[in-house]
């Protein structure tokens, strides 16, 4: 595996921020104003606040918010813990089941998981304990002398893991700790996938998802290799030679597309490629700012684009949907977010044309008006027009099949696009597993990586030592 | 309104909340800002011979709840620390000013009869309603032969009851220590000796909590501690139980009883009430709270009175009594059983695993096909122990219904399962 050339361009067919959007003006407030408004969106526990939070839980028996955390962390455990001022015993709880316990806390849904499951999210009980911020507080105040999980004797086993994301990460953890040595392969110049390059930047602020792969490192047995992209410098052939076993993350890669002419034209972007460019600049005044814009699509990436343009200055953001309300998948609170931040949002109303100035660059959009006819989606005939300096596409990421070229990865069977796995998170390969957005099992979150990757180490784990106890 | 004023053991007052004898009774200032408030009396921070005793300091410590509300307090302070010529003539001036507040005073002198002697008529002439007498105080003075020491053995109780009736006119309140193994021994004495109340209980030896850095109890004096006496909600249950057997005891049967421990609410005073007690003294809730939380005790209990047709404190005073008796003579074919309102529950499963583990398995946990929990009694096991109506988080929502088993009353005495039944 000596190191390949470093690839020149991730996405080939993606328009950079800075090709799409040159011509856009920059924001017109310095940077320590524009920072204020990327810090925390929801400001971290005191202790005293922290203390009366844990005393409101329950500790419920069989409880329904660890049935609803698909990374299945005891949580009265843990918030018994914390009111027993036990913040180090509450974070190791929480880390052994799950490793990026600290970014998932501050990302995940917790509104449609664990805090809506709590037996307290019911009006006699005025409101769910705030088990997202609780874990938070127990992860963040840790003060551990060494990394609280210690490594098992070295198996002599080598594993692949494509991908250092929430789900390789989490994989690669668990491997370690149970003696394995891992190289992860990796196409970016960081570690964290999305959290690093996709998770809205007031969700996950400063360096934290830098300072959270260094902690699951710190377990020793893990290299890290850069610029490793499967299906260009790397195929999967290679890696089953040359590894006992191999474990996929490769998220999601590209972006669906609309289909439409001029697709291409500056203004026009993918908010994925916005979100990784806002969350790496080191000088907020330097990203270009369409004071008029327009988000397509219902999910949570479209409501963080939107937010993050508003915040950055654009005075008229609109998110549009061509469905209802009821249909987005952006949870009530990401709505909540949107309305607060002055985002407006349309609904009942697909993209029909781009709309070019003579420059040819992006001035607007044409929408037909929808409606549900006979159990469909069609069109009603009525059309409009928005004005916009730039129109983010948020309409889903797609797996890219590039990675899966070679003949060992067309050999893999697949769930539509992506990679299909059973329960334990076996491919139809053997020694291959893999996990996270890039199969179909479970929902498209953090927390749901991170739960594949714990399992499929630890069928690897079962399937390895089974294998050197036969021998 | 219903009617709050008492006459007790002679003294009348217009509300029975007193404030017990302590640090919010040391001095007139307190005292007057207590009438202030509405406290329909005072028991006078304990009096003793010059030179009057000296404080350490620190000297409270606290048990607390899981949302750190005080359960109770521990204190290792003495009698008063300021001269008995002081003291009198403060309560002196206090009574002339407040004349229908009843204002008893604390007194706690060695135990031999010239000492009993010779500060009765100087309490007496200060105009005060009556005298209680401090046997209960547990740490400090025990060990100079006074308080609990006197308290823990009945001759003494019985003995200086006699001294102070034969000295002075003043009705004679005797404050009885817990730290006994049988409270009804302790009043009899006092009844003995002539005693025209008694009043409990006086504060239980504790040790609260250790600091666990400093390898030292709380609360701390240099870096030693020592026991304390320990008071406040915590300690009702305790009191309520000995109220409830000296009320109930033939030997002391009519003698007035004022109720202490633990009382900080209309409720808490009612229930003292209706086993048996004439007045009560509040003092760690007034610590906690000040002498405000007086107003919303005595609203509580009038408008309480009056919703149940009770007109004077009389009219329910001792009603839970006579339903109070001794195990033996409780109904063995009285049967409840636990009923889960599924509507107000919240699907914790906090009564199950209680059930489960600790008790008789009596809590189905089913499974439902959307992943959610139903919680149901399992009729033909619960014995009607009410812990999961306990541990429920949720007000009403577990009902221990009484069954009807068409069995006769049947008391152990005469059920055939016991050997040593008496012959029917």
């Amino acid at each position: 595996m000596e190191g390949k050339a470093f690839p020149k361009k991730i996405k080939k067919e993606e328009p950079t921020v800075i090709d799409s959007l040159n011509h856009l003006p920059r924001p017109n407030q310095n940077h320590a104003s524009l920072a204020e408004h990327f810090s925390d969106l929801a400001p971290p526990l005191t202790d005293r606040q922290a203390v009366l939070e844990a005393s409101r839980c329950l500790y419920c028996y069989d409880a329904p918010c660890v049935n609803a955390c698909p990374s299945e962390i005891d949580i009265p455990s843990f918030i018994r813990n914390i009111h027993q001022e036990n913040v180090q015993g509450a974070a190791q709880k929480i880390l052994s089941a799950n490793i990026l316990g600290g970014s998932c806390a501050r990302v995940c849904p917790t509104e449609i998981l664990c805090q809506q499951a709590c037996v307290r999210n019911n009006h006699q009980e005025c409101a769910p304990v705030l088990i997202g911020l609780l874990q938070r507080y127990a992860v963040d105040h840790a003060e551990f002398q060494q990394h609280p999980f210690q490594r098992a004797a070295s198996t002599g086993k080598r594993i692949a893991v494509v991908g250092a994301g929430p789900a390789g990460l989490s994989c690669a953890h668990r491997l370690a700790w149970h003696g394995h040595d891992v190289v992860i392969f990796e196409a970016r110049e960081k570690a964290g996938g999305l959290n690093e390059y996709g998770i809205a930047k007031y969700k996950l602020v400063d360096d934290f998802a830098q300072r959270e792969v260094d902690f699951v490192l710190q377990i020793g047995g893990i290299e890290i290799r850069h610029g490793q992209v499967l299906g260009d410098n790397l195929s999967l052939a290679e890696l089953q030679q040359q590894f006992d076993a191999v474990f996929l993350g490769l998220g999601l890669n590209t972006v669906r597309q609309l289909g439409l002419a001029s697709e291409g034209a500056p203004g026009m972007l993918a908010a994925t490629e916005y979100i990784r460019e806002l969350r790496q600049a080191d000088d907020l005044t330097t990203l270009p700012v369409a004071d008029r814009c327009i988000v397509l699509g219902a999910g949570n990436t479209a409501i963080d684009m939107a937010v993050q343009m508003a915040r950055l200055g654009a005075r008229d953001v609109n998110l549009v949907y061509r469905r209802g309300v009821e249909d987005m998948g952006a949870t009530e609170h990401e709505q909540h977010i949107a309305k607060e931040n002055q985002v407006r949002l349309l609904t009942w109303a697909q993209p029909e044309e781009v709309l070019l100035d003579d420059q040819g660059r992006v001035c607007g959009m044409r929408f037909a008006r929808t409606h549900m006819c006979d159990g469909r989606l069609q069109p009603t005939g009525e059309t409009f027009e928005l004005a916009a300096d730039a129109i983010f596409k948020a309409i889903g990421q797609a797996f890219d099949d590039s990675a899966l070229s070679d003949s060992s990865g067309q050999q893999l069977a697949r769930d539509g696009e992506r990679i299909r796995v059973d329960e334990q998170l076996r491919t139809s390969l053997p020694g291959v597993y893999a996990g996270g957005d890039c199969t179909q099992l479970g929902q498209d979150l953090t927390v749901q990586a991170v739960q594949h990757g714990k399992l499929a180490a630890e069928a690897m784990h079962a399937h390895l030592m089974l294998n050197v106890e036969a021998a | 309104m219903a009617d709050l004023s008492i006459e007790f053991a002679g003294i009348k007052a217009p509300n029975p909340f007193w404030l017990a004898s302590a640090p919010p009774t040391d001095k007139a200032y307190n005292v007057v800002r207590a009438y202030q408030a509405g406290w329909g009396g005072v028991v006078w921070k304990t009096l003793g011979e010059d030179p009057a005793a000296v404080n350490v300091s620190s000297r409270y410590s606290a048990h607390y709840g899981v949302n750190r509300e005080v359960m109770g307090i521990n204190n290792i302070e003495l009698i008063t620390d300021r001269s008995l010529e002081i003291n009198l003539r403060e309560i002196t001036q206090v009574k002339k000013d407040w004349p229908d507040r009843a204002l008893i005073v604390s007194l706690m002198v060695p135990c031999v009869e010239e000492s009993w002697k010779a500060i009765l008529p100087l309490v007496e002439a200060t105009g005060a309603d009556g005298i209680e007498l401090n046997f209960g105080c547990p740490h400090g003075m025990p060990e100079r032969g006074m308080g609990a020491a006197v308290g823990q053995v009945p001759e003494y109780v019985e003995q200086v009851t006699r001294w102070c009736k034969t000295y002075c006119s003043l009705p004679v309140i005797v404050k009885l220590t817990p730290n006994i193994t049988d409270i009804r021994q302790s009043a009899r004495a006092a009844h003995r000796g002539g005693a025209d109340a008694v009043s409990l209980i006086n504060t239980i030896n504790s040790i609260t909590s250790v600091d666990l850095e400093r390898m030292v109890a709380n609360p701390i004096v240099g870096d030693m501690s020592t026991h304390g006496g320990y008071c406040g909600s915590a300690v009702k249950p305790i009191a309520l139980n000995m109220v409830a057997e000296i009320a109930r005891d033939p030997a002391t049967h009519g003698l007035p009883i004022c109720g202490i421990g633990g009382i900080g609410s209309w409720r808490d005073a009612a229930e003292f009430v209706a086993l048996g007690c004439g007045a009560v003294q509040v003092c760690t809730a007034a610590m906690l709270h000040g002498f405000r939380i007086v107003d919303e005790m005595k609203d509580g209990l009038s408008r309480w009175m009056d919703s149940q047709g009770y007109r004077s404190l009389q009219e329910f005073q001792g009603r839970a009594v006579g339903h109070t008796t001794d195990w033996k003579y409780l109904d063995i074919n009285y049967q409840v059983v636990a009923k889960i309102d599924q509507a107000a529950c919240i699907s914790c499963g906090r009564c199950h695993i209680a059930c489960e583990d600790t008790s008789h398995q009596a809590i189905a946990n089913l499974k439902q096909a959307d992943g959610s929990h139903r919680y149901e009694v399992i009729d033909a096991e619960c014995v009607g122990c009410n812990l999961c109506q306990i541990t429920c988080p949720v007000q009403d929502c577990i009902e221990m219904v009484p069954q009807d088993t068409g069995k006769p009353f049947l008391d152990w005495l005469h059920d055939p399962r016991n050997p040593y039944r008496e012959a029917s």
